[in-house]
């Protein structure tokens, strides 16, 4: 049996606000050692506040945290030497280079991997002196990882990594997250975006207001849905084939009915699907389409994501202001 | 992969090499303590924002500069009087322009009295003629002393220049007629520099430079670092929290010292100012002073959340110790219920004890008291800070 980096047990945080806000009602998460965690979740569902518990930046109302078996409250000081976090929104100072700043936070330990390593854990070696403020995005994220890697820690908390960098310097941290799982680190992720979730994690817990909705590995949440396929539509009259329709009542009434679809949503004029089986639902669609003299506009199916399994359990999008794959 | 620098082919041949590297990564004790390294990292923050470095070294600098030229000590003090035309003027005037103290010129009664409201003239004669039969051209050498006035001298006693150009008038006048002192006296120069506004100022210049040091180079720091979550992310360490605050603290002496310096060394060789006692009480006084506005900028950042905050509170604090604690004039001139809490506030015993060392000369055992004070200010600050200190939102 494999001991648990993180035990976290029916926690809870109500902010004593007026009125007050229970952002957090009952958690339970058993991370494992040497495991890729995903928290998964939307913005206000209760994801930093609970990391934030974990990472012994805030005090929970109940519940009870246990980090390697150790306690916040008492053995502070111990848990802060095996941890490494990497938050969101700290801003490193400018004028610093790679260098400076990665010893500043080297010099807080007692035990610690040298400089020149952690540079190297993220390949910024060729900007070691390089000020920070000529970073790229990417870069600075990198950075912030090494601060959290110098330490050598057991456990690292790693905050939306990639929230707000292009594609190339998200692969670059991906990169960096991958390899900390190849050290046999415990990495506890958190982020909003399925596709990172996906690729990284072996097992990911999915927030929304407050609780834990679903847990497991992506494979089996996916699996978890009924329906694995997606289809996204938009229809056109048979007269006049360029001018886009507005989907019907009628329509959308027909495509429920069709087999296996489990799920039907309208997208401004796009239909969305939901459901089991591509081959026996194409031909049902048009048919159904045909009844109304209506064709197909344009066409897009694709596997099931995470986003799925959420819109599934709440009807939101994870992330609602990015458009969809 | 980044820049533009490195190829392509670098990125993998990086990362295969890099996993055997992270395998064998082993961590080894951190020799050196945190808060050498805190310090050290700010000074390299600090000296490299050239806009801090200017204000910091350049603008107390530039003030005393200014000061220093407005106050400087005049050849000899000047005293403009009017005399109002009217008969008898040209006859007092004569009298008058020997007398180098004194400028004296004619205007009409309404110029005059303007001129005296408004205090660009020290007092105003009105001369007044001796008899019906002369037009003020009488010999009053000759004559027994007359009973009506021969001149008539407004004084507005509410200014100490007025008084002064009175009596000079006065004297002039009479020795100017012939009149002999009863007692015999001798006139002369003390040239020793230490009673002049200069001499006053210049310790409640560094005073006040100690003051908006501590406040803006340790307040505003630490708010800076407050906004951008690096107070949080500190938080996430073991770093000791005491150890973080007295690093700021102590980076600020280490500014702070060499201001002080060049600022005493360029009064000293400029306007003459003087240090009669030790330069080393000198030196613990104004070491003291940092420390202590260090605390009150600690105390005054220690829960601010945005500048527009930080800038309320600082001002809060510093205008009234700017207005009340003698920096300009002395706090004396207050009534005196306010003089014992004005002497409680930080600013008031370094300023006295300062110029207790500068110009009287006096011994730091003499100063027990603005010692004490300084010295509680300074702990009870940080211990106050350490206890409420924001350090996540």
């Amino acid at each position: 049996m494999t001991s648990l980096a993180i035990n976290c047990r029916n926690l809870k945080k109500t902010y004593p606000s007026k009125p007050p806000v229970d952002a957090v009602q009952g958690i339970d998460l058993q991370v494992e050692v040497g495991e890729c965690f995903g928290v998964l979740g939307p913005n206000g569902a209760g994801k930093t506040t609970t990391i934030e518990i974990l990472e012994g930046l805030l005090k929970a109302t109940s519940g009870e945290v246990e980090i390697f078996g150790l306690r916040w409250g008492k053995d502070d000081s111990e848990i802060r030497q095996r941890i490494g976090v990497s938050l969101q929104e700290t801003v490193l100072s400018d004028d610093l280079t790679i260098y400076e700043t990665i010893r500043l936070f080297r010099s807080f330990y007692k035990r610690a991997l040298s400089v020149q390593q952690a540079i190297e854990s993220v390949s910024l070696q060729a900007k070691s002196t390089a000020r920070v403020s000529k970073l790229s995005g990417g870069q600075k994220q990198r950075l912030a990882v090494a601060c959290a890697m110098v330490s050598n820690p057991e456990l690292l908390f790693l905050d939306e990594p990639t929230t707000g960098l292009d594609p190339t310097s998200r692969r670059e941290v991906w990169e960096i997250v991958n390899r900390l799982r190849e050290d046999g680190r415990t990495v506890l992720l958190t982020t909003h975006y399925m596709d990172e979730a996906q690729r990284l994690c072996d097992r990911v817990a999915i927030f929304n207001e407050g609780k834990v909705i679903a847990l497991g590995t992506p494979d089996q949440l996916i699996r978890s849905l009924e329906a694995q396929q997606i289809i996204k539509f938009s229809t056109a009259s048979t007269h006049d084939t360029q001018q886009i329709l507005e989907p019907t009542q009628a329509l959308i009434a027909g495509c429920s009915q069709l087999p296996t679809v489990s799920n039907v949503e309208l997208e401004g004029n796009q239909i969305r699907l939901a459901c089991g089986q591509l081959h026996v639902v194409m031909p049902a669609l048009v048919e159904v389409l045909r009844g109304e003299h209506m064709v197909l506009a344009d066409l897009m199916t694709r596997a099931a994501t995470l986003d799925d399994v959420f819109i599934s359990l709440t009807g939101r999008r994870l992330n609602e202001d990015r458009k969809e794959a | 992969m980044s820049g533009s620098s490195e190829n392509s082919s670098q990125p993998k041949a990086e990362a295969a090499g890099l996993k055997s590297l992270s395998k064998g990564m082993v961590a080894q004790p951190v020799i050196g303590s945190a808060i050498v390294t805190l310090i050290k990292t700010r000074l390299i923050e600090f000296t490299r924002k050239p806009a801090a470095v200017f204000w910091t070294y350049g603008f107390p600098l530039l003030m005393v500069i200014v000061l220093g030229w407005a106050f400087r000590a005049q050849p000899v003090e000047q005293l403009r009087v009017a005399v109002e035309d009217l008969p008898g003027q040209q006859r007092l005037v004569e009298l008058l322009r020997p007398n180098e103290q004194l400028l004296v010129e004619v205007a009409t009664h309404e110029v005059s009295i303007g001129l005296l409201r408004s205090g660009k003239v020290a007092a105003v004669l009105i001369p007044k003629a001796a008899t019906a039969s002369d037009s003020g051209e009488a010999s009053f050498a000759q004559e027994p002393p007359l009973r009506s006035p021969v001149a008539e001298i407004l004084v507005d006693f509410a200014r100490p220049g007025s008084l002064m150009a009175q009596l000079t008038i006065q004297r002039q006048l009479q020795t100017a007629a012939g009149q002999q002192d009863v007692v015999p006296t001798v006139i002369t120069k003390f040239d020793q520099p230490g009673s002049r506004y200069i001499d006053f100022l210049v310790p409640g210049l560094i005073g006040m430079s100690l003051l908006g040091g501590g406040m803006w180079g340790v307040g505003f720091a630490i708010v800076d670092m407050r906004i951008r979550k690096l107070l949080k992310r500190f938080l996430a360490t073991p770093m000791r929290r005491s150890d973080f605050l007295l690093g700021v603290m102590i980076s600020r002496l280490l500014f702070m010292l060499p201001e002080v310096a060049v600022m005493l060394f360029f009064t000293s060789v400029f306007f003459s100012v003087k240090v009669y006692g030790s330069w080393f009480a000198v030196a613990f006084l104004v070491l003291l002073g940092g420390v202590q506005f260090s605390g009150v900028g600690l105390l005054v950042a220690s829960r601010a959340k945005s500048i527009e905050t930080l800038s309320g509170l600082m001002n809060m604090v510093m205008l009234p110790m700017w207005t009340l604690c003698g920096i300009f004039f002395a706090y004396q001139k207050f009534p005196e219920f306010l003089h014992w809490p004005i002497r409680m506030l930080p600013l008031t015993p370094l300023l006295d004890s300062l110029r207790g060392v500068m110009l009287d000369g006096k011994s730091l055992p003499e100063l027990w008291v603005e010692i004490t004070l300084m010295t509680v200010w300074s702990v009870g600050t940080f211990v106050v800070a350490l206890k409420i200190f924001r350090w996540n939102d």
